[in-house]
């Protein structure tokens, strides 16, 4: 019960943050709302669907330029080009998914890698229709969307809602299958589950809400760039999702606040933030290796939301 | 397409390949001997180039320091390579491969910010002694000299890896704990420190790559950029862990790439991940056999 007190006392500051929080604070807000979104779908995969998900950013940066792509390239009225990025990133989760889910673990995260790096060469290569290197800037928003706060509204709105649908994926039925077959992919399989589908329908899933964060950052920034598909915000978002907790629900929001915040509050201070994180990450490794919401956690006692971690892959001893 | 750019392009793709292959024989002896996904290892490749460059600065650039100042790029990343893998990887390598990820892309995050720090955001060059600058005419083709160095020193790392590992007992002690860890520690070997030297070594190899390629490009922060994950998909096309499948990879991405660009020089760069993606649907673990 406290978990819901919890969720309404969250859910009342953020309807609370446009009137008490300055600009800078509110942008940053929306930044790790946006953020958090992200982490969260590919927590989808990796922590509940156990699947390699190393490149899950092409699906944010695809639904990213296919809105801004839309927009300027092919006049289409906004919100109609917002909803065709999800839609898109949703057909390239099929795409993409349905050749990695042939192949597992580090085989599928790097077949994963080797199409999103073709994808980000595409975007990055195509100036014409992608703006190449430079990306694409100045994305005209609906009027409504122009001012910060309304900006915020729209995000704070969707990503919430978004939220409550993710939780609503991993406690349905087909949640609890995808968390069987995570640990034992062998026994759901004898037991009738067919594997495949069952994680290809997980990654079209957390390539929608990825794509929904892609549109939610173009309607915050107004612009889209190459970076975002590249394999380094991939990495980010895996390593948000394990500094939080992976084997949580929480955790990836709480990793992405913390990646973003540092990277805004510290980065103001010294362009040298990369090495605070990386002090941090490595901190993390030794004193709390279940993440942050992951050692909360335990130390409530509250129930796991998640099965225990998985052994080890390499049963190594040396 | 005459044969004469052809063959241009051929020996600028196969240079490019033999610094492919020394960079991702280090990682796939770190990924087939520990079982670890080096992320730092494209860091360290962007040090060896950078200390390199120090230690030719140090000299006056003087031509005779020049090998001074390339083998000075690969012992540095070796020394860092033990010191993190002494210090803090060995308590780590009962975890699973994810929390070495992160454990590893920590680690890249501050070398990066170091090599920042230290050497800032400038660009620099590497300017090769007088008798290896220019090019030789090759059925009148005109080939740089410093490619042809790499051309010999691809097929020579690879002789003096398949040496240390065939023909030495450490090579033949790491060959056997790659295939059973455990069975290696029963029998009285001293696993840890085979794993020590085994990274160091690895280490040295993506510290070798940066050294040599420093004379060819210029050094600056993101000259690893994309490398990290050229030299992953590397590996796994080659088959994880196997020399001759990171030679094959390799080459298999230089040439791709090189050639590549005399068909559609705007989507050269795409070609090599379309090859992966595609050897990767038919044989899922790789063109070679894999240590895993």
């Amino acid at each position: 019960m406290s978990g819901w007190i919890l969720v309404g006392l969250l859910a009342a500051a953020l309807a609370v943050a446009p009137v008490v929080l300055p600009p800078f604070l509110l942008y940053l807000l929306a930044l790790i709302l946006v953020t958090g979104l992200l982490a969260t779908s590919l927590n989808l995969v990796l922590g509940y669907g156990g699947l390699y998900q190393f490149h899950h950013g092409v699906f944010y940066g695809i639904g990213a330029y296919v809105a801004a792509v839309a927009i300027t390239r092919l006049d289409w009225p906004a919100w109609l080009a917002f909803a065709a990025g999800p839609v898109a990133a949703a057909a390239a989760g099929l795409v993409i998914g349905f050749f990695c889910v042939r192949l597992s673990r580090l085989y599928f995260g790097m077949l994963q890698l080797s199409l999103g790096s073709f994808v980000w060469i595409v975007a990055l290569r195509w100036y014409p229709v992608t703006g190449g290197d430079n990306g694409i800037h100045g994305i005209p928003v609906p009027a409504a969307l122009q001012s910060l706060p309304a900006a915020y509204a729209l995000v704070a709105v969707v990503v919430a809602g978004c939220l409550a649908a993710l939780w609503a994926v991993v406690r349905s039925p087909f949640g609890l299958t995808l968390q069987a077959i995570r640990d034992n992919p062998q026994r759901s399989e004898v037991m009738g589950v067919d594997v495949r589908a069952h994680q290809l329908a997980a990654m079209v899933l957390a390539a929608f809400f990825a794509g929904v964060a892609g549109v939610l950052y173009v309607a915050l920034e107004r612009s889209v760039f190459p970076n975002m598909l590249f394999w380094v915000l991939s990495l980010e978002i895996l390593v948000m999702c394990l500094l939080g907790g992976w084997f949580t629900f929480s955790g990836p929001l709480v990793g992405a606040a913390v990646v973003v915040g540092l990277r805004t509050l510290v980065g103001r201070y010294t362009e040298y933030w990369t090495l605070v994180l990386g002090v941090l990450l490595i901190l993390l490794i030794f004193f709390l290796p279940e993440g942050i919401m992951g050692h909360l956690q335990q130390r409530w006692g509250a129930h796991r939301t998640v099965a225990p971690r998985p052994a080890p892959a390499g049963d190594a001893r040396g | 397409m005459d044969a004469a750019a052809l063959l241009g392009q051929l020996v600028v793709g196969l240079s490019r390949a033999m610094i492919l292959f020394i960079v991702s024989a280090g990682l796939t002896l770190v990924l087939g001997v520990l079982r670890v996904p080096n992320v730092f290892h494209g860091s360290l490749y962007m040090l060896g180039a950078f200390v390199a460059w120090t230690v030719a600065e140090a000299a006056g650039f003087h031509p005779a320091a020049f090998w001074l100042a390339l083998a000075a790029g690969p012992v540095a990343t070796a020394l860092v390579g033990l010191a993190v893998e002494r210090v803090l990887l060995s308590r780590l390598y009962h975890r699973e491969h994810l929390m070495l990820i992160l454990f590893t892309f920590g680690v890249m995050l501050i070398l990066n910010d170091l090599v920042k720090l230290l050497w800032g955001p400038t660009y620099r060059s590497l300017v090769p002694p007088p008798s290896l600058q220019g090019a030789v005419t090759v059925l009148g083709v005109a080939l740089p000299k410093f490619n042809l160095v790499l051309l010999a020193a691809g097929p020579l790392v690879a002789w003096g890896l398949w040496l240390f590992a065939h023909r030495t007992r450490a090579g033949k002690v790491a060959r056997a704990a790659a295939t059973d860890r455990d069975m290696v520690a029963v029998l009285g070997t001293d696993v840890s420190r085979v794993f020590g030297m085994a990274f160091a070594l690895g280490c040295l190899l993506a510290g070798l790559g940066g050294a040599l390629v420093a004379p060819t490009t210029s050094i600056t922060l993101g000259m690893d950029h994309s490398l990290l994950i050229d030299s992953f998909l590397i590996v796994i096309v080659g088959g994880l862990g196997n020399l001759w499948g990171a030679l094959v990879g390799s080459l298999l991405f230089g040439v791709t790439q090189s050639v590549g660009l005399l068909v559609w020089p705007q989507f050269a760069v795409a070609f090599p991940y379309a090859v992966t993606a595609a050897v990767l649907l038919i044989r899922p673990t790789g063109l070679l056999r894999s240590a895993w």
